[in-house]
């Protein structure tokens, strides 16, 4: 608790100190962030509570970009100023982190990165008419108005939203490794599980693939030997498991135990370096997931990303602290193009984006709001995520 | 394909054996408790949670090896459940059956809890304790670790046997087991067996918790609820109350929710668990080797 009362304390001194220095106190709502000689983003982050780790990632990445992007000179003329509030990972201070941003006058949010948050702040902002950027909320919710069918206008995400990720296993599966016979182990308690596992399927069979057997299982499950037995005796070259790394590296272990040694992949709910510890290196060599991001040897952009990141925070970036990187290089490059930091004009420069390329690729928006870009395909070797390949399907 | 469905039936039978006979340990903390109180102890099943973690500290921390881990966590949870039924099902001995059963229901989430508090809602895995190997008997496959969990979980239940059996202790818990009252008329230090019965029913699901542990190698603060709920099932189908009742239970448990797996569907395979609980207690609600008797007024 103590270190918690830290942390807000923190957080509400540099937004007192941020609003003191800049000269518009919060006063009246009128206030434009881009008055004074900064600009103001806000972001409505994990900083404390469950996701905290994936919230200090995020913040790691938002602060490094403001940091790059002021170190060569800001954005026209005028430097680049986080407002950070915690969102404490819950629904309610997220939106309520977010009234507090649009009071402070801010000019764009980045928006919570875990769905739920990310669903009770946008609202508040799309009210505001303030255009938040979601790094890494997959859920479509987030950017589509489920009651109505339309579009939040000024609501956007990063990255792709999960059944894609169904699409390129599918395509990676079928033209690059070539497999035609697969069998899916479906995590049936999770929405995000069977939308991936709907999308591989009718990707697959429609490059002609034959899914031979579906099986599902629980969450918290932990033995998969009678299923398993079930799915060798079908004879599978490929096993989809889109599931969360617990029960996957379960799945794995038990899995290569009784001798099936064909590949296995799934979504990026792999993505943890809990699999490797459960399901052991060697049982995890030959298996892929989809992600939203990798770290590429040969490829410059990431690795500067990669060692500035390591520089200044001592471990390596995690997804969302790169897509949070993404978002803020993305809003710097939308408010240069517009040439003004009003909301509306970057509101404007969101919607007609052609291109931005970043760390995680180069994307621009479907219509619906989303990162329109590739996804990353990774494999293990001796228990550490590769890439091995990029992939955009459609 | 004919041989192909004989030997699926085998490996079906074998996973089903070393599942069930995790339930039959933590069954038998149920039936004895249940036995000796009439309560239905639902902090149970975090009971043998905790017996993981002790199993993990002590593997993790102490470098210990499989047959020390095993004891020490047997001991240390022995010693906890009999502290849980002092400070909390002592106090309300003479209180309704209902309020004791809540009361447990209150335990289960207070352990769950604390535990999440104080170690985190993340898995952990634990280290590779026991050999890899693994045994081909023509097509089936059958793991050390599976050999493993069947041998510890026969041997514990021998050592039960002879302890209910043919010790003094044991005649003490039968007897106050058939009739707390005229037991205690006899001389026979009630408290005394209920708190033996609280320590040997929690060191076996302890011992399970470790067997999980190491089998499964990952534990987590809210992993004794399913198997918790499961062994409860196998109690209530061997007859609630009847030792070698729970061992039957757990084992016919597994095996059936292997076979559901295998030859229907995964989805079905908790239906089946839970329909069997139904069907027991609409047709014997005593158990498969539960007598009928009268309910003493």
């Amino acid at each position: 608790m103590k270190h918690l009362k830290k942390i807000l304390f923190a957080s509400a001194a540099a937004v007192l100190a941020a609003s003191a220095l800049t000269g518009c106190g919060g006063s009246g709502g009128s206030s434009s962030g881009s008055d004074g000689d900064t600009i103001k983003i806000g972001t409505d982050l994990e900083m404390t509570g469950n996701q905290a780790a994936y919230g200090a990632d995020a913040m790691r990445g938002a602060q490094l970009a403001v940091d790059e992007i002021n170190k060569a000179g800001g954005v026209l003329g005028k430097k680049l100023e986080l407002v950070s509030l915690d969102n404490k990972s819950e629904p309610s201070e997220a939106a309520s982190a977010a009234q507090k941003l649009v009071d402070e006058g801010v000019v764009a949010v980045v928006a919570p990165n875990m769905s739920s948050n990310a669903l009770a702040a946008v609202p508040i902002l799309n009210g505001a008419k303030i255009p938040s950027i979601s790094p890494g909320g997959t859920n479509p919710k987030i950017t589509v108005d489920e009651k109505t069918g339309k579009v939040i206008p000024y609501s956007y995400r990063a990255c792709f939203i999960d059944p894609y990720q169904g699409k390129v296993m599918a395509s990676f599966v079928a033209d690059k490794l070539q497999k035609k016979r697969v069998a899916i182990l479906i995590d049936n308690s999770s929405d995000y599980a069977k939308g991936l596992a709907k999308f591989f399927t009718d990707a697959f069979t429609a490059k002609g693939g034959t899914i031979v057997g579906t099986e599902a299982y629980l969450q918290k499950d932990t033995d998969f030997n009678a299923t398993l037995t079930k799915i060798k005796d079908l004879n599978p070259d490929f096993i989809y498991v889109p599931g969360y790394y617990q029960e996957v590296g379960l799945i794995v272990k038990q899995a290569r135990a009784m001798g099936i040694d064909v590949p296995f992949g799934g979504g990026d709910g792999w993505d943890s370096p809990t699999l490797a510890e459960i399901a052991g290196a060697d049982a995890l060599n030959g298996t892929y997931y989809s992600n939203h991001y990798a770290i590429q040897e040969d490829n410059k952009t990431v690795m500067d990303f990669v060692n500035a990141y390591k520089a200044a925070n001592n471990e390596e970036p995690g997804v969302f602290g790169a897509l949070t990187y993404d978002t803020i290089k993305l809003l710097a490059q939308v408010i240069k193009d517009a040439g003004s930091a009003d909301p509306q004009k970057i509101a404007d420069g969101l919607a007609s984006l052609k291109t931005f390329s970043g760390v995680t690729g180069d994307m621009s928006f479907t219509d619906t709001h989303d990162a329109k870009k590739a996804a990353f395909i990774l494999t293990y070797k001796d228990g550490k995520p590769v890439f091995a390949d990029k992939i955009s399907a459609d | 394909m004919d041989s192909g469905i004989i030997v699926q039936f085998f490996q079906q039978i074998i996973n089903g054996i070393s599942l069930g006979s995790i339930y039959a340990l933590i069954a038998l903390g149920y039936t004895m408790v249940y036995g000796i109180m009439r309560l239905i102890n639902f902090a149970h099943g975090d009971i043998y949670m905790l017996g993981a973690y002790v199993g993990f500290f002590v593997t993790t921390q102490l470098q210990m090896g499989f047959f020390p881990a095993l004891i020490c966590a047997m001991v240390v949870i022995g010693i906890t459940g009999v502290l849980i039924e002092k400070l909390v099902y002592k106090p309300l001995r003479s209180s309704s059956k209902i309020s004791i059963l809540i009361t447990a229901i209150g335990m289960s989430l207070f352990i769950e809890y604390t535990t999440m508090y104080f170690l985190t809602p993340q898995p952990r895995t634990f280290p590779p304790v026991l050999p890899n190997t693994i045994f081909h008997l023509g097509d089936i496959i059958v793991s050390f670790q599976q050999l493993v969990i069947l041998g510890s979980t026969v041997v514990l239940m021998l050592l039960l046997w002879y302890i209910v059996q043919y010790t003094k202790m044991g005649k003490a818990m039968r007897a106050v087991s058939y009739d707390t009252d005229a037991a205690l008329l006899m001389g026979i230090n009630v408290d005394h067996v209920i708190s033996f019965t609280f320590a040997l029913g929690s060191a076996l699901a302890g011992a399970a918790g470790v067997l999980v542990g190491i089998y499964y190698n990952t534990i987590d603060p809210l992993m004794g609820i399913m198997p918790g709920l499961k062994a409860f099932i196998a109690a209530v189908l061997g007859g609630i109350g009847i030792i070698p009742g729970a061992m039957m239970g757990g084992l016919i448990l597994g095996v059936v929710e292997a076979l559901v797996s295998g030859f229907i569907s995964s989805t079905f395979r908790d239906a089946a668990a839970f329909g069997i609980l139904i069907v027991i207690l609409l047709i014997k609600p005593t158990g498969l080797l539960g007598k009928n008797e009268t309910e003493k007024v």
